[in-house]
């Protein structure tokens, strides 16, 4: 369980990245937080491993406050929780294997990963994990031989052998084609409904979300504006979340070609 | 006051303004040479003067001395053999020095700002200078000339990678953060492939210029190749020094080649 209590961030410039925040997320939901660009979805998201910190109030993860976390609980608390990037975030001239077993490091010591000797267990993981997302015959390939969507499925693999309690990702569609985009949230649904891992997505098309969160967070200006169940949210809803009426580009599209 | 009839023509180009800033900058200029030329009484039409004694110069060291070759040789290797040494342990000592003074990496900025300034005092040092240092520390010989081409050698090699370590892609960093790794794990798995290649290509490119360098050394008794230049042309034996300088011409035009062949096959 991850809770916000009276959470915010400023910025050392001054911008507020989140107010007062205050939020219970349950173990095994897909929460997708949707929001316009600079709503502080990122912020958010980022928290939750301490890639940012934020400068007041809680936020507790299976029930301890991680703001105090430092060097080795900081490393215990992000080895279990994976992230997924817009960019993806692959190491280009390293191979698909060498991405994937890179989930490993926070349970290797530092002259064993250097030396690559993880256990068979782990190299089995690794590989089941690629077989998991279909990827497993580019197993050798040099990850920027890769499309954008076999590079974001690397990454989902990279993510599932640290094995995760949580898996945030950001934006992990951004980059990707309609079919592709479809293709990665149903990988990442699947993972969530199989593994009953905790997953939250940030995402700002509108289509995509109610189609696949349990919930739906809405941000706008660093505040949470709306919370609830993804059955009970309209255009309207997110008219209110957005502050706007709702666009072309707020819809990602698509879904037809996957399922044809 | 101007007559409001008159056609107003512009006289120049040029603003006053900056004709004037130009033609104080020429004068100037010309003021510093003059002064330097009375100074150090070098004015540069005795090259045309002198050129008699050039040419005669120049003739005394042909035809080369070919049966010399066979004494240059083993200096040669040695030169060789202090580039080969002294790279190797200065691209070895060089990493960590790398990783300090990259601001992306180092993110303590007293600590990145430290190490900016000492390696920066390193490279104001010329490679002649430290030569004739260690010369005077360690004595004549090719143990002097090592060390001092070995710290010449960290100098470059240490610029011209924190910069490229400065500008490679943080997003695999941030991703191996986010899952649970330790900083040398992040360097190991981030930063190295992607850095790998240039480091390798820097550490032949240093091979070469140590090559070069040695052969300066040598001038001032730091051994290889120059050190028998020196004795050639105490003896005023110029068909001699014509022969080691074709020889060491030769070689490191191959090496050179060589060298970047495999620097293109690298990047």
């Amino acid at each position: 369980m991850i809770e916000f209590k009276n959470l915010s961030l400023t910025y050392p410039n001054g911008t507020q990245g989140l107010k007062n925040i205050n939020i219970k997320i349950n173990k095994g939901e897909f929460v997708v937080i949707v929001g316009l660009s600079g709503a502080g979805k990122s912020t958010f998201i980022r928290s939750i491993n301490r890639l940012v910190t934020p400068t007041a109030g809680e936020l507790h993860v299976e029930g301890e406050d991680i703001l105090q976390y430092k060097g080795r609980d900081l490393r215990e608390l992000r080895k279990k929780i994976g992230m997924i990037f817009q960019s993806y975030n692959l190491v280009h001239r390293s191979t698909v294997l060498k991405n994937v077993i890179a989930g490993r490091l926070g349970y290797t010591s530092t002259l064993r990963s250097i030396f690559n000797m993880y256990p068979t267990e782990d190299i089995e993981l690794a590989y089941e994990n690629l077989k998991r997302v279909n990827i497993e015959n580019k197993l050798y390939s040099r990850a920027d031989e890769l499309s954008g969507g076999q590079q974001q499925r690397v990454s989902i693999a990279r993510v599932l052998t640290q094995q995760p309690n949580v898996i945030l990702a950001d934006e992990p569609v951004a980059s990707l084609d309609p079919p592709t985009s479809h293709q990665v949230m149903t990988y990442l649904k699947q993972i969530n409904r199989e593994d009953n891992i905790t997953t939250i997505v940030n995402l700002h098309f509108i289509d995509m979300a109610m189609e696949y969160a349990d919930r739906i967070i809405g941000m706008r200006d660093g505040e949470v504006v709306y919370d609830g169940p993804a059955s009970k949210v309209n255009e309207g809803t997110f008219e209110e979340i957005y502050g706007r009426s709702i666009r072309e580009e707020d819809m990602r599209g698509g879904k037809e070609d996957v399922e044809s | 006051m101007s007559n409001p009839n008159e056609k107003y023509v512009p006289k120049s180009l040029y603003p006053t303004k900056t004709k004037l800033t130009i033609t104080l900058a020429l004068v100037g200029i010309i003021g510093f040479y003059l002064i330097s030329s009375i100074q150090t009484e070098s004015f540069i039409v005795n090259f045309f003067l002198k050129i008699g004694n050039v040419t005669e110069l120049v003739g005394r060291f042909f035809p080369p001395d070919w049966s010399y070759a066979q004494q240059v040789w083993s200096k040669l290797f040695e030169t060789i053999h202090m580039a080969i040494i002294s790279s190797t342990i200065a691209t070895l000592i060089s990493i960590p020095f790398c990783l300090l003074t990259a601001r992306n990496i180092t993110t303590n900025k007293y600590l990145y700002n430290t190490m900016r300034f000492i390696l920066n005092i390193i490279r104001t040092v010329p490679d002649i200078v430290l030569a004739v240092v260690f010369v005077g520390l360690f004595g004549i010989g090719v143990f002097s000339g090592i060390i001092a081409l070995i710290i010449f050698a960290i100098g470059i090699l240490v610029k011209l990678m924190s910069e490229t370590i400065e500008s490679i892609d943080m997003n695999p960093s941030e991703a191996i953060k986010a899952s649970g790794g330790n900083t040398l794990q992040i360097i190991w798995y981030a930063v190295v492939p992607q850095v790998l290649p240039q480091f390798i290509s820097f550490g032949l490119y240093v091979f070469e210029v140590n090559i070069r360098a040695s052969v300066v050394l040598g001038l001032v008794g730091a051994g290889g190749v120059g050190q028998l230049i020196n004795t050639q042309i105490n003896f005023l034996n110029y068909p001699a020094v014509m022969t080691i300088v074709i020889i060491i011409f030769v070689v490191v035009v191959i090496i050179d080649y060589i060298s970047s062949k495999l620097r293109e096959g690298l990047v």
